[in-house]
């Protein structure tokens, strides 16, 4: 199998401050990579500049084999630690965005026939990451782990190639994490997705990925600790164990159970 | 119980608000009163009787000349002046401050342009505005929107730049182009933003009125309070000024009810 995602000789500087330096990988279709790595070591610059938020300053990346756009757009899905929803629009709301500007190009909204269809495909997404009966919530009545669910379902209707989380579950409470770690399983697995996650968890690393990559520098200057980058200094290939049948099946079929919607008025 | 810890009750709460203004108005009836047992001419500091009969005079009585009913023909025309300026003002700031907010090289080309014509003071550029544009409607128009348009646009486009980065970048990844992303991204979320731009922006928005009115006018609140201040009236200005108050104070209730209703994610959640 040939690699999805292919990153050539990345570097990633900022003025003289060299923060990533000849970064090569290579991401098969369907794998789970983690990224680990110490604070400031440029794991959100790397995923930056796989998103097309930013350029590298030199290197080439490749998705599908072709030379990807310096932009973000729609083959490439994203979860941030926080602010990843939009406060104004309800969850069906925030997940139906994504249809509408594919297909409303001038006003960004459906009506009559297609905004049904759309609904219904958004509906079926939010029940997917178990937000069935908080469709017409705003994310500001919704727990953290809530509108975490609600940003993937946002980014999984476009059917992105790859996803990427930034430290998607870092700002959660630990029973949730666990809520939220099934349920990216679960999603991983039933929409065969490619998934890149950076986190500070190294077990959550471990139990999530099929390959964890530990980014750091290779070298250090003592007297000019800026101009060595990081690298990936190991990469684990892990064979998954997969969980046993029902063992994540009750999992998240209703999040409201342990996270109470709060403020309904 | 240390005092940042008190909290008066809803009833309480009106009650408390209410005593210092009721306490004021005591304070001028007494002070009123002496002055008129000193001397029963004083038009300083008039009673409640003479300003009712003045302003009865103004209310009910149309006047010889222009056969209209002068107190409400200066409140017209005066709101009428100040909701076209707001209107305006509101309208460029709006749009305005979403392209300058959203499009990096929109900002970086006329920033400065808003920003240094943020700092004329208005009420220096109102010679120009009465010589440029004559000293009929579109002066006085002019005087408000110049007023306090620069500054709305300002805040606009800094509330707007200021949403984080990671909404515009998931925005993208939702497939939505620079357009998309500022009508259903950015507006919205401009628009509580300029309900409240629009409440402070009341202020400024009446002292220019105030302004053009007592220079070149011939109806209008700020006209009328500075056409009888040659005769001492205070028995009118006072109830004017009195009732510019409560015209603003309505103004500022509604639009904050506006934005309560329009935009409840906003204000805390709520359907
Ligand atoms: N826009 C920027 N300008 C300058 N330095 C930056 C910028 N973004 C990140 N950095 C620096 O790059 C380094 C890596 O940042 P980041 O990728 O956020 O690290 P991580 O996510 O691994 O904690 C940090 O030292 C940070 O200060
Ligand atoms: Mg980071």
């Amino acid at each position: 199998m040939s690699a999805l995602l292919s990153l050539r000789n990345i570097w990633v500087e900022y003025g003289d401050k060299i923060v990533l330096e000849k970064v090569d990988l290579d991401i098969e279709a369907g794998s789970f990579v983690s990224i680990i790595g110490p604070s400031g070591a440029g794991k959100s610059s790397l995923l930056r500049v796989v998103l097309g938020q930013e350029v590298p300053t030199r290197g080439t990346i490749l998705l599908d084999g072709e030379p990807l756009t310096p932009e973000c757009g729609p083959d490439r899905g994203v979860v941030f630690q926080r602010y990843s929803v939009f406060p104004h629009l309800s969850a069906l709301r925030n997940t139906i965005f994504g249809l509408e500007c594919a297909k409303a190009p001038l006003t960004a909204r459906l009506f009559g026939g297609a905004r049904r269809a759309a609904a219904a495909e958004a509906e079926e997404m939010l029940r997917a990451v178990g937000l069935g009966d908080a469709l017409h919530l705003y994310p500001a009545q919704m727990s953290g782990g809530m509108q975490q669910r609600l940003a993937i379902a946002q980014a999984l209707i476009k059917r992105p190639r790859i996803l990427l989380l930034d430290e998607p579950f870092g700002a959660l409470d630990p029973g949730i994490r666990a809520d939220m770690h099934a349920l990216i399983t679960r999603l991983w697995r039933d929409y065969a997705l490619t998934i890149i996650m950076v986190t500070h968890d190294i077990r959550e690393a471990f139990t999530l990925g099929t390959r964890v990559l530990t980014l750091d520098k290779r070298r250090h200057d003592p007297h000019a600790p800026h101009r060595f980058g990081a690298t990936a200094v190991y990469d684990l290939p892990l064979r998954r164990t997969e969980p046993a049948a029902g063992e994540d099946v009750a999992d998240d079929a209703s999040p409201q159970d342990d996270e109470e919607a709060i403020g309904n008025g | 119980m240390r005092w940042v810890n008190r909290h008066p009750r809803q009833g309480n709460r009106i009650l408390l608000g209410a005593l210092p203004i009721l306490l004021l108005l005591l304070l001028y009836l007494v002070l009123a009163a002496q002055r008129h047992a000193e001397n029963p001419m004083d038009k300083i500091l008039p009673l409640p009787g003479s300003m009712r009969d003045a302003m009865a005079a103004l209310l009910f009585q149309a006047d010889q000349l222009t056969g209209q009913f002068v107190f409400w023909a200066d409140t017209v025309a005066s709101l009428q002046r100040l909701g076209i300026g707001l209107g305006i003002a509101t309208l460029t700031a709006l749009v305005a401050g979403l392209v300058l907010g959203v499009l990096p090289p929109a900002r970086a080309t006329f920033g400065p342009l808003v920003t240094a014509i943020a700092v004329i003071p208005p009420i220096a550029l109102l010679p120009i505005l009465f010589i440029a544009l004559g000293l009929g409607e579109t002066a006085k128009v002019a005087l408000i929107v110049i007023g306090i348009a620069p500054v709305m646009m300002r805040d606009i486009a800094a509330h707007v730049s200021d949403l984080p980065r990671e909404q515009i970048v998931k925005a993208q990844t939702l497939g939505a182009s620079s357009w998309q992303i500022m009508i259903r991204v950015a507006l919205p979320q401009a628009m509580p933003r300029l309900l409240h731009a629009m409440r402070l922006a009341l202020g400024p928005a009446w002292v220019f009125l105030i302004s053009a009115e007592a220079i070149a006018s011939d109806v209008g609140l700020g006209y009328r309070i500075f056409l009888v201040r040659r005769y001492l009236s205070m028995d009118v200005i006072i109830p004017y000024v009195a009732w510019i108050a409560i015209l603003a104070i309505l103004m500022d209730g509604a639009l904050t009810l506006a934005s309560r209703r329009a935009f409840p994610w906003a204000h805390g959640a709520g359907r």
